[in-house]
């Protein structure tokens, strides 16, 4: 296995493999995307004691789900750069961090417009909004740290570090905030327990979160390359690229 | 000069976190500064919400604790500042001797200059906010407990932004969400012992955050100074 | 189908404003951050094809002076 994946910790093959998923990625997730969204839209059943407005829950629950998931996966590829010294994870993990950003920032909005007519109040300090509000903050930083230095590969080392720190305090964090609020109870969320929903609920918040991480994929790819290119600005190759575009 | 004998590992820890007291006696603004930022702070509520007692009284520990973490936060850029443009700290990273220790002694010195004084000015402003007096004993043990966990984490920020030119702005963004557990832990152990409740729980939290802290931090100091300095 | 019309679609049980505006904003965000990302290729390739015209002029410079002195 190890001889399949040696050709791609080079930074050329790993772009052209990029560019050959990169397409197959867009496609699949718009077009999951469209039918998700029709599908939760206009074609799932009404839930019995909330109105229309639970139709947000097709892309609240996907971006906050995944909104960990690739604070994860940006920790993952922190690590491998670390340990293997792969310089190709780091422009992963420099990739990722703003689409985490954008998906939590998504989480949170969503959560906030659908607060309004179903609790009352766009926002409570309930212990979930309040861990998802701190790791906006997280990702900030990281993302911070990514631009304040001039050197790519210093800054995805010292963004690296942070990451690392942050995965010890996510659990940390979740619990003293869900411990924090047990001292005054607020709403909290159960209705997503799976077996309160209906199939026919299911089925389409199953599809937009497939739609959700294959767009996730689509867009790293896309980042990946810029990052691969951005670090590689020396090499003969991104040279050749560089020079098509420069000629037209 | 005679070949000098290798330093044991008490011996660096003293001899580095001598140097920085005694770096420290010689600029005193470095330790008043956020002491008198600390004081001012909490002189700021009460005159920005009102003087009731009742309502001060509760919102006592938050306020202590909040202007806490921010002195902690302003006195933190110092601790590798003046090392890194003196050239200091790269002769550390160089010497042989283990940075694990080096960088303890370094976060040390920190807190005996700033989280030792605002643990001794904690009662005095309990006082100013009319808190509970059943609290401070708590308020005592979290400080202590506490703020050494300030030092510590806010170590890693400090040594990820030493070498950038605006690194200030950025640090409070990098460091203070990691703040917030103890933050947390800390308020609500005041609040128990204010209700006349057991606190203990609370206390074992944060000392859990404190050892695990220790452990952890030099070594993501260290790793991060490498990043800088390089 | 859901919804008995297209108007009772759009109208959303009386909650259109909730629905259409946090699907707009995750719309335009998602959007917004898919333009940039796209984008910054073209401008990434191109900061790097002015680099590397000046490296190859200050080469072609540093050439010329060289032959100058010796012909000198």
């Amino acid at each position: 296995m190890w001889k399949w994946l040696h050709p791609y910790a080079k930074a050329e093959r790993s772009y052209q493999l990029a560019s050959t998923l990169q397409p197959w990625f867009a496609i699949s997730s718009i077009v999951l995307l469209v039918v998700g969204a029709v599908w939760g839209l206009a074609f799932a059943p009404a839930e019995l004691y909330q109105k229309e407005y639970y139709r947000i829950i097709y892309i609240h629950v996907p971006a906050a789900t995944l909104s960990m998931s690739v604070y994860m996966a940006m920790a993952t590829a922190v690590l491998i750069s670390m340990v293997w010294q792969l310089k190709l994870a780091d422009a992963a993990a420099a990739a990722m961090a703003p689409i985490g950003a954008t998906l939590t920032a998504i989480a949170l909005i969503t959560g906030a417009i659908w607060g309004a007519p179903s609790w009352g109040t766009s926002w409570v300090w309930d212990a979930r909004l309040t861990s998802y509000l701190i790791l906006v903050f997280l990702y900030l930083g990281v993302i911070a740290l990514h631009n304040a230095f001039e050197d790519k590969a210093l800054a995805s080392r010292a963004a690296g570090i942070l990451t690392l720190v942050g995965v010890v305090n996510i659990p940390i964090i979740k619990y003293s905030v869900e411990w924090w609020n047990t001292l005054h109870q607020t709403a909290t969320i159960s209705k997503l327990s799976a077996p309160s929903m209906s199939s026919e609920m299911l089925w389409p918040l199953l599809t937009n979160i497939l739609a959700f991480a294959l767009m996730i994929g689509a867009l790293t790819l896309v980042r990946f390359k810029n990052e691969v290119l951005a670090r590689n600005a020396m090499r003969p190759w991104v040279r050749e690229l560089a020079a098509k575009v420069g000629d037209k | 000069m005679s070949t000098p004998q290798p330093l044991s590992y008490r011996q660096l820890f003293w001899q580095v976190m001598h140097r920085d007291l005694k770096v420290a006696v010689h600029n005193k603004g470095d330790i008043l500064n956020p002491l008198i930022f600390l004081v001012i702070v909490i002189t700021l509520f009460p005159l920005g919400i009102g003087p009731e007692t009742n309502l001060l009284t509760r919102i006592a520990p938050g306020i202590i604790w909040v202007a806490a973490l921010l002195s902690a936060l302003l006195s933190l850029e110092r601790l590798f500042k003046n090392d890194h443009s003196d050239g200091s700290l790269e002769q550390m990273l160089l010497s042989p001797q283990p940075l694990f220790i080096m960088v303890l002694a370094k976060i040390s010195a920190h807190w005996l200059l700033t989280g030792l004084p605002i643990i001794l000015i904690a009662p005095l402003l309990a006082l100013m906010l009319h808190m509970e007096p059943l609290a401070y004993p708590a308020l005592m043990i979290t400080l202590a407990l506490g703020t050494p966990v300030l030092s510590l984490i806010g170590a890693i920020g400090v040594a990820l932004t030493v070498g950038l030119k605006k690194g200030g702005v950025l640090l409070s963004l990098l460091i203070l969400p990691l703040y917030i557990p103890i933050l947390i832990f800390a308020t609500a152990a005041i609040e128990a012992a204010a209700l006349n409740m057991p606190y203990s729980g609370h206390i074992a939290i944060i000392s859990a955050l404190l050892v695990l802290a220790l452990t952890l931090s030099p070594f993501a100091v260290s790793a991060a100074l490498r990043v800088s300095t390089n | 189908m859901h919804f008995d019309s297209f108007s009772d679609f759009i109208a959303m049980g009386g909650h259109a404003f909730y629905v259409w505006w946090a699907y707009g904003i995750t719309f335009t965000l998602l959007t917004t951050l898919t333009i940039v990302s796209v984008r910054r290729k073209n401008s990434l390739l191109k900061e790097i094809a002015k680099r590397a015209q000046h490296e190859d002029k200050l080469k072609q410079m540093r050439k010329d002076k060289k032959t100058n002195e010796s012909k000198t």
